[in-house]
């Protein structure tokens, strides 16, 4: 489903985020990613949502080679990778809800349609009942869930999340973490950057470790892992 | 609960794609308008401008129309009008207008008597009692002469207004036709300058929109950024900003409407008052249906113009990170 060969981003600025990466993941797999803060863990997501493109190497995501997406053809790149951020990047002006909706909305679903499917990701991050509520109103975890509703609704392949658990205190990380569990057993390829190795260890999951742009640990066994 | 009632109506009706096309662009298009309502001063400043640029070229415009109205009256024929020597009496008269009948080119000839000319000229001058105090009349008789429509062009008519300067009895003769050239030329020259008005403030109305969307667009950076990311389209990210652009181009139209019309209302009195004196049946026109849609059309459209360029301009520097 996503697979780095020979990937390296070189910044504008000389700064190189990531040298040589290559590592692949099968449809339904579920990964952390982890390291330390500029490590290059943010470039690695951006480069699978076309947030960035990449300098060297090939990404190929869902059997298509992203350097050869054009510019228009990446809204529909996008739509195919579901986004979750540390600061959940929500609108603040919009209910629960309308934010929910987004992805829905600009991919053209009916209202019907859009309802439907709404409801059934609010269901699943527990927020059903928040749904005409303003994130404002809301606690941090509450609004990371809004996020993952968001990201999850329109049922992409891929999800992303950057440090998912950043704000969040070790119970409410615990919470997220199952919410990706359960994405990941209805076939959900998953990757997740955090820097939150004690929650890593817990997971029991593939564990990719990246060291100065470079990918220094790609390994199963946690033991080796940390 | 909600949604189960409402599958069955899904599954009965599968709207087109160009009905959802439709549906979505009137969403978009209310939504935007409903943005503007959310703030009504500002909105109502910004038009208000837009209105004032429009207004004056439009203005200007009716007020032209109005003129080429009264002038129009004129463009019927040529017609000369020979100024006849003060001591000429009736029955010369008679033998000059039965010869003149004669000439092929006349179709037709008004006789204006020195009487006739001064209760004309007291009735339309207003200058009707300060002409009591003179003992004598000083206008002279008129004979009001129409060529035939083949010799109602500059050229013909030329020639036969050198032929009748020939006529003894002819004090002077003129063409009639002259300052109304003269005063088609002035028409000419304001039209053209409402032109270049109009496109001057044309381009005034694309800044003041574009920069008022282009502020928009600051405003609304994040929401940018986010719908960019779960992957909108540009066109879909455009569309609101376009129809903002759309609204406020309409809402100055309608705007510039209203300022056009109440000065032409406040300009009509004194007007008619005015024509009144000639004895015109002149009316000034207001704004009528086609001049009005093709005024709020043509802001319309200067508004999604305006946008349009500000939207390319300033949604590429947008991307997400």
């Amino acid at each position: 489903m996503i697979k780095f060969d020979n990937v390296s981003k070189r910044y504008t600025s000389g700064y190189e985020g990531l040298s040589n990466v290559s590592f692949s993941m099968e449809a339904g797999e579920m990964a952390f990613l982890t390291g330390h803060s500029g490590a290059g863990k943010s470039t690695l997501l951006k480069l699978i949502g076309l947030l960035e493109h990449a300098t060297r190497g090939q990404v190929m995501v869902d059997g298509r080679n992203l350097g050869k997406v054009k510019s228009r053809q990446i809204p529909y790149h996008r739509r195919k990778i579901g986004m979750i951020f540390q600061d959940h990047r929500l609108l603040h002006d919009r209910t629960v809800f309308d934010n929910v909706a987004m992805p829905l909305i600009v991919s053209g679903a009916s209202r019907a349609e859009t309802g439907r499917r709404v409801r059934a990701a609010l269901d699943k991050v527990n927020l059903l009942n928040k749904e005409k509520a303003y994130p404002i109103t809301l606690s941090g975890g509450e609004q990371q869930r809004v996020g993952i509703a968001r990201a999850v609704v329109s049922k992409p392949p891929v999800v992303l999340a950057d440090e998912p658990t950043g704000n969040l205190d070790p119970e409410l990380s615990k919470e997220i973490m199952e919410l990706f569990l359960q994405f990941n057993q209805v076939g959900v390829t998953l990757l997740i950057a955090t820097h939150d190795i004690d929650l890593v260890k817990q997971m029991n999951q593939r564990v990719l470790t990246l060291g100065s742009g470079q990918l220094i640990r790609d390994t199963t066994n946690l033991q080796e892992a940390f | 609960m909600k949604a189960d009632a409402k599958k069955p109506v899904k599954k009965s009706s599968s709207p087109s794609m160009i009905h959802i096309w439709f549906l979505r662009h009137l969403q978009v298009a209310i939504s935007s308008l409903g943005r503007l309502t959310r703030s009504p001063i500002g909105t109502l400043m910004t038009a208000t401008v837009l209105g004032i640029a429009v207004s004056l070229p439009a203005g200007m415009w009716v007020m032209l129309d109005n003129v080429k109205q009264i002038s129009g009256n004129w463009d019927a024929g040529a017609s000369l009008s020979m100024f006849l020597k003060a001591d000429t009496d009736e029955q010369q008269v008679d033998e000059l207008i039965g010869k003149l009948k004669l000439m092929p080119e006349i179709q037709h000839i008004a006789y204006v008597t020195k009487d006739d000319a001064l209760v004309e000229f007291q009735q339309f001058s207003g200058l009707g009692q300060a002409l009591e105090i003179l003992q004598e009349n000083p206008l002279p008789a008129v004979l009001i002469i129409t060529p035939t429509l083949q010799h109602s062009t500059p050229l013909q008519a030329d020639l036969l207004l050198k032929q009748l300067n020939q006529e003894p009895l002819a004090d002077l003769t003129q063409l009639d036709m002259e300052w109304v050239e003269r005063f088609h030329a002035i028409t000419e020259i304001a039209i053209r300058a409402v032109i270049v008005l109009a496109s001057v403030l044309s381009l005034a109305v694309l800044l003041i929109i574009g920069n008022t969307i282009r502020l928009e667009i600051q405003n609304r950076h994040d929401e940018i950024e986010i719908t960019k990311l779960v992957g909108a389209t540009n066109s879909f990210i455009r569309r609101p900003f376009l129809y903002t652009g759309f609204w406020y181009g309409l809402l100055g139209g309608l705007i510039a409407w209203f300022l056009v019309t109440i000065s032409l209302w406040l300009l009509s009195g004194p007007i008619e008052k005015l024509t009144g004196l000639y004895q015109s049946q002149f009316r000034l026109d207001v704004l009528d249906l086609p001049t009005t849609v093709v005024l709020l059309m043509g802001s319309a459209f200067l508004g999604l113009a305006g946008a349009r360029i500000a939207v390319g301009r300033h949604l590429r520097a947008i991307e997400p990170d």
